[in-house]
């Protein structure tokens, strides 16, 4: 491993601009999906579904969402608090601090 | 009979060759052993090959159908691709666990009766035991005594369900097997612990993390598939699968969310995925185990890719935890992209593996009318995108810069990488290529590119990632820690070193006072009793009599020491014998007396 240079120009992933750039484009992607799903219901296109539910317009969407917020809130607010403990709990020395790096 | 070896044979041959080999010679042999056993496979025909006798029984080492037949294909392609990424560094462990491990998971698929099953069933323990100690490091022996110890305690439970359910007449054959009585419930309880069921499970996420960075691609592969395999053999239909399948698929995606070792994140996303797996063996339709068969084809491939692409961060920085990696885009961009394909492909995004085959399992639970496992099993997919997809590659390739600037993985690693992508890809892209026509019911048939599948997977996924970028905006994402979470694995790990503590001390102490009551106290009073105890006892009796006939304190003196003398040669005065005598008449005549009244 070397150390950085300070001058090493940023990928493109990670150019502040571009950064905006992806999060604007997922912001857009989502409202064009929504967007369509609404399109669907007005139509009556009909995606065959197994459910009556999964008919309903932008009901995957709202169920994505919801779940991973959902998800996150359990995780760090109940599950966290309930069993995390400290890296050495078991061990005194974690496996990774042990290896040899190749550079 | 077919003209073709068994597989199995062809590995584990391998394996016992490889470290005799040295240099170029020995990576140039452990690569050709999956090429041969890949040209072997197109040699065997279907039907039932390889029996041997044994005692009474027959054992088939070779029953090839679409059911074994999908399931070898598989583990053939992966064991290349495992072998092809450990085969720079050319250490003989590595890619002798790799065949052996291999050998003995496609020993068990080609298996046609419980026994040949059990002897390659237990033979895959030692593989991963071998997987594990090739990182040669102390906490991954520690790990290797931890796995090994659960696997025993696995292996003996179901050899105790074999036995059980041979003693009650069941016979030998490796089929379906109804649940009654207690040796198939055992049967099913020993495939469990391999199959990581929920609290079964736990040494799968604690152990998995400390292997070696080529072996953890063979240990993904091959215990919990084999263990899916054997269940849809033996257990199809069996509805309490069902809800096991919903908690693997459910549960453990909490704690990946807030887990910071990357590969033990990898991990519980593997159980998450084996869940659907095994909820596809509970539903027991031919669409669901189809659905596991082809399911089970895909993750192998992807899980691998996502375990070498962490693998091979590990191989160049040594770190493995989300607090000590980021923004290695830069210096790994081949990796990082081949991550990205394996984490588009667990997500189940279009054109990507996961979407063709784990569709078909949430489309036969909704066949079936399951309304609350279809709501777990969307739950469960949109949560694996959110920390295999978007938590494993965003910690380690982007997010913050950890200042680490190493070299690119090396070639093989790559060509290996790049493979698993490619295979990701084509059978995402073209399922009916040759995916579909292996499963074994072709009958079911199955459509995975429908405008309304496309759109609402990608409208549950573009979500599902809205959700992390606004939580991470709103700084209310779980910050990564350095930590522990305690999980089922605390009954063990903590539990068996407690059991240890009680029975030392409280067994070790009821051991001493055992042995100081009898050797000190019991032993020496009869020792004592036999040295000097008769004479004592004679001394009582004589005393009296040598006061009546007026002997002095010097004369009695003198007369017990003479009598403690005789006493220890043996040679007692026919006088005292006689006296005693009558005394223990007397006492013998008084006894019956009283007990005659009585």
């Amino acid at each position: 491993m070397t150390p950085p240079d300070s001058n090493e120009p940023l990928p493109w992933f990670l150019k502040p601009r571009n950064v905006r750039r992806v999060l604007v484009g997922l912001f857009v992607t989502c409202s064009l999906f929504f967007g369509l799903d609404f399109l669907f219901a007005l139509t009556g296109f009909d995606k065959h579904p197994y459910f009556q539910w999964e008919q309903w317009p932008g009901f995957h969407a709202v169920f994505g969402f919801v779940a991973c917020v959902l998800l996150v809130l359990v995780s760090r607010f109940l599950l966290r608090p309930l069993v995390m403990r400290d890296e050495d709990y078991y061990e005194k020395t974690s496996s990774q601090t042990e290896d040899k790096t190749d550079v | 009979m077919s003209d073709a070896l068994p597989p199995s044979l062809i590995y584990l041959l391998g394996a016992l060759l490889v470290p005799f080999l040295r240099g170029r010679c020995r990576q140039v042999f452990a690569l050709a052993v999956p090429v041969v056993a890949f040209i072997n496979y197109y040699l065997i025909t279907k039907g039932v090959h390889w029996r041997l006798e044994l005692l009474d029984f027959e054992l088939i080492l070779g029953r090839s159908d679409a059911w074994s037949l999908i399931f070898l294909h598989i583990f053939t392609v992966l064991s290349f691709i495992g072998i092809l990424f450990v085969v720079r560094e050319n250490e003989p462990l590595d890619l002798s666990a790799g065949l052996l491990y291999a050998g003995s998971a496609m020993g068990v698929v080609m298996a046609g009766d419980l026994i040949t099953l059990f002897f390659f069933w237990e033979m895959l323990t030692m593989g991963a035991v071998l997987c594990l100690l090739a990182r040669k490091t102390p906490a991954s022996g520690r790990a290797a005594m931890r796995y090994l110890l659960v696997h025993v305690f696995g292996g003996v439970v179901l050899l105790a369900g074999l036995v059980l359910h041979l003693a009650a007449g069941g016979s030998t054959a490796f089929d379906r097997i109804e649940l009654e009585g207690i040796g198939p419930w055992l049967m099913l309880f020993g495939f469990g612990i391999n199959c990581a069921w929920p609290l079964l499970g736990a040494w799968l996420t604690d152990t998995y993390p400390e292997a070696s960075i080529g072996g953890v691609v063979f240990m993904a592969t091959f215990t919990t598939k084999t263990a899916v395999y054997v269940l849809a053999r033996t257990f199809p239909g069996e509805p309490a699968l069902i809800w096991i399948g919903v908690a693997m698929a459910t549960l453990p995606i909490f704690y990946a969310v807030i887990e910071n070792d990357l590969r033990r994140v990898l991990a519980y996303s593997l159980v998450n995925q084996v869940g659907f797996m095994i909820v596809g063996v509970g539903l027991g339709t031919p669409l669901s185990l189809n659905g596991t068969a082809a399911h089970a084809y895909c993750h192998i491939l992807y899980k691998a890719l996502l375990f070498m692409s962490i693998g091979a961060v590990i191989y160049r920085t040594g770190k493995s935890k989300a607090t000590e990696l980021g923004g290695l885009c830069r210096s790994m961009p081949w990796t990082c992209l081949f991550c990205c394909i394996g984490a588009a492909s667990i997500s189940a995004f279009p054109l990507f593996s996961g979407f063709v085959s784990k569709s078909m399992i949430m489309s036969s639970a909704a066949a079936e009318g399951q309304v609350v496992v279809w709501l777990a099993l969307l739950f469960a997919s949109a949560g694996v995108f959110h920390h295999a997809g978007i938590k494993i590659p965003f910690f380690a390739f982007f997010s913050h810069d950890s200042g680490i600037r190493c070299k690119e993985a090396p070639l093989n690693q790559l060509l290996a990488m790049g493979l698993a992508s490619v295979l990701c890809v084509f059978v995402g892209t073209f399922p009916n290529a040759f995916l579909y026509p292996m499963l074994p019911n072709l009958e079911a048939g199955y459509v995975p590119y429908t405008v309304g599948h496309v759109t609402d997977q990608l409208s549950l996924l573009l979500f599902s990632a809205l959700a992390f970028t606004l939580l991470m905006l709103a700084g209310l994402y779980p910050a990564e820690i350095r930590s522990t979470n305690l999980d089922a694995d605390w009954f063990y790990r903590k539990g068996g070193p407690a059991f240890h503590h009680l029975a030392d001390k409280g067994l070790n102490a009821l051991n001493a006072a055992t042995s100081r009551f009898f050797l000190g106290k019991i032993v020496n009073g009869i020792t004592n009793f036999f040295d000097s105890g008769i004479a004592r006892l004679a001394c009582l009796f004589m005393t009296p009599l040598w006061k009546l006939m007026g002997h002095d304190a010097a004369q009695i003196e003198q007369e017990r020491h003479a009598l403690f003398r005789r006493s220890k040669i043996g040679a007692f005065p026919v006088s005292i014998t006689a006296f005693c005598a009558v005394i223990l008449l007397g006492l013998l005549t008084a006894y019956y007396y009283v007990a005659g009244r009585w």
